[in-house]
């Protein structure tokens, strides 16, 4: 754990680059303005929380991070090089991975299948190539491993059935997901909005291990409290751009939800624009 | 002991948590079978054995279930194809009828336009995989309800089958290749045909590729939340068209297997073969619902069914019981199936 976070915070010291860069999202739905070109910098090892009211920008803005939608104009850059999604599969090869709020995992499978799902291991030789047998073996002691190295001990039966699971276990599961494969930066779309007060903490200590780990993580998340106890730094939308960039060092909760409203504006030297 | 430690630092938790959970005998049984799909079908197969071998005689006798065994070969083999449909939370109302459909391509060209038996056989394999391509076409590109399409091709099916073979049963020269599934080998008192072979293989072919490889993994995690799996990059279309093609060879297969029972082909014997292939399926413990079940249950789900009607029979109950439990087996099936279904942590 401790290790982890020591090579977080070399990470983060050695790379200056940001992981993730936006710069000038533009998203028209017709008439309508999703998106008025947004900028957004995401760097390894931080929580980015994205917060703002209904019809802001935020899931426009998720969606074209995501790969799920492409912005009409604006340039997008994963560690310094230059990309375009047209799908969240080109996403994910990117090492971009996405928690959905609700539709997550597949109930009836295990935690093991639903972790590998869509990226299963073959058996090597004949046994994987001619017979494509999946190398349940390594699957489940990867899949073991990685709960373990999350800390996660709630999760004790790799072989269980995810339906057979809590709410928030299965969020777990969810969340656990987005480390499992060398992914760099994980967006959660409200992974607590369904669960009580225990799973969500829970659902956090994960989110925060995966900042330590040395993942960027982009958190979007309607509750407050769980924002400014989670987030390194919080992008706040409103009318489809960018109101402000601020730290829960230097701004409150107050502060975050009057910048939401319009009631009132940052100056940029007082944000925290890395 | 260091990992409780660490759990209670890290958790405060609620009493519940303290207390370890406690689970009530039809809590464990509901546990025991949510975890073993095939269980409950089992159990109901071993249960009608022991009471129809008790209340007929002659029941038990090798020659009896050896008859049972070839009985099921037909809707076994299509039953396969019906669960893997099911699976993905779909339903195939045509299935028998696209075999009747493969079943008179086979034997027509065989007997009418004396093709050879092999090349017949192949020809009429590729019209059952055709039938399933038009149902998986239709379902994943015009994104219709699986029910609704293969409703509708049950009936274009049913009229292609009459129209081909202007509604009359055809025969077969009973030296014929296609009839070479309804050859028998016995072992002592034993006797099965080739039929019930390869619908025996079907199963473990079939099996084999659910459990082992990622196709198999994609078609339950299709069948169990097509949503989720698409999001976690799972291509759920060409799963479900995969599905429905497969479900097409298992037709071929049992289009091949029902000539060397009936020494022919017979266009209007496919509603039956419809119904049982369901019936089997959900007898069998796959859920209706999709994600759950296992394709070796569906055979044991055609086992039951045939064991309540032979052993009715031979226990000299009029025949119409024979339905009657039927419908009571479905029922119950489904009932169970709600039940672990409810399954909790």
């Amino acid at each position: 754990m401790t290790q982890a976070m020591a090579t977080a915070g070399e990470a983060t010291q050695a790379t200056e680059q940001p992981i993730l860069e936006a710069e000038g999202l533009v998203k028209l739905f017709g008439r309508v303005v999703g998106l008025r070109g947004v900028d957004l910098r995401l760097y390894p090892g931080e929580v980015l929380a994205v917060i703002g009211d209904n019809g802001a920008g935020k899931s426009t803005l998720i969606k074209c991070l995501s790969g799920a939608m492409l912005p009409d104009r604006g340039t997008l850059k994963v560690e310094g090089r230059q990309v375009t999604f047209r799908s969240t599969q080109e996403a994910r090869a990117a090492g971009i991975e996405t928690v959905y709020q609700t539709l997550a995992v597949a109930p009836a499978l295990d935690i093991a299948s639903n972790l590998y799902l869509a990226r299963e291991i073959r058996r090597p030789g004949f046994a994987g190539s001619v017979l494509r047998m999946l190398d349940q073996k390594a699957m489940r002691q990867h899949a073991s491993d990685h709960i373990k190295s999350l800390g996660i001990s709630t999760l004790q039966n790799i072989n269980q059935a995810v339906e057979t699971l809590s709410g928030g276990q299965r969020q777990i599961v969810a969340v656990a997901r987005t480390g499992a494969f060398g992914s760099k930066i994980a967006i959660l779309d409200e992974p607590t909005a369904a669960l009580g007060v225990r799973e969500t903490a829970q659902v956090l200590r994960l989110v925060k291990d995966l900042r330590d780990k040395g993942l960027g993580v982009i958190l979007i998340s309607h509750n407050m409290p769980n924002v400014f106890d989670t987030a390194d730094r919080i992008h706040v939308q409103r009318l489809g751009g960018r109101a402000a960039v601020i730290s829960p060092k230097t701004h409150s909760m107050q502060d975050a939800v009057a910048i939401m409203t319009g009631a009132m504006t940052v100056p940029e030297e007082e944000q925290s624009i890395r | 002991m260091n990992d409780q430690a660490t759990e209670t630092v890290e958790a405060p938790a609620s009493a519940d948590d303290l207390v370890p959970t406690r689970h009530t005998p039809a809590q464990r049984i509901q546990h025991i079978l949510h975890a073993n799909p095939a269980l409950s079908p089992l159990i109901v197969l071993v249960l009608g054995l022991i009471v129809f071998g008790a209340v007929a005689d002659n029941f038990l006798r090798p020659q009896a279930l050896s008859l049972l065994v070839q009985q099921v070969a037909v809707v076994g083999a299509l039953a396969v194809g019906q669960t893997l449909i099911i699976l993905t939370a779909g339903i195939d109302l045509s299935i028998g009828v696209a075999m009747v459909l493969s079943s008179l391509v086979m034997v027509k060209l065989n007997a009418d336009q004396g093709v050879p038996g092999l090349i017949a056989l192949l020809i009429g394999i590729a019209v059952g995989i055709l039938t399933g391509l038009i149902n998986g076409l239709l379902v994943t590109r015009l994104n219709l309800p699986p029910f609704i399409v293969t409703l509708g091709t049950f009936s274009i099916f049913t009229a292609i089958s009459l129209l081909y073979a202007s509604g009359q049963t055809i025969a077969l020269d009973p030296n014929a290749f296609l009839l070479w599934t309804g050859k028998t080998i016995s072992i002592g008192s034993v006797s099965i045909t080739w039929g019930v072979i390869l619908m025996l293989l079907l199963y473990g072919v079939v099996s084999f590729a659910l459990r082992n490889t990622a196709w198999g993994k994609h078609l339950y995690a299709t069948g169990d939340d097509a949503e989720a799996s698409r999001l976690a990059g799972i291509s759920t279309d060409r799963v479900l068209l995969s599905a429905y093609v497969v479900a097409g060879v298992t037709v071929g297969i049992a289009a091949w297997i029902v000539c060397g029972r009936v020494g022919g082909a017979d266009p209007n014997s496919g509603l039956n073969y419809n119904l049982q292939s369901i019936t089997a399926v959900v007898i069998g413990g796959t859920s209706l619902f999709g994600g759950r079940g296992l394709v070796i249950g569906s055979l044991i789900g055609a086992l039951i069914v045939q064991v309540f009607n032979s052993g009715l029979a031979l226990a000299g109950v009029d025949p119409n019981y024979q339905v009657l439990a039927t419908g009571i087996l479905v029922i119950l099936a489904v009932s169970v199936d709600q039940w672990i279904r409810r399954v909790k942590a």
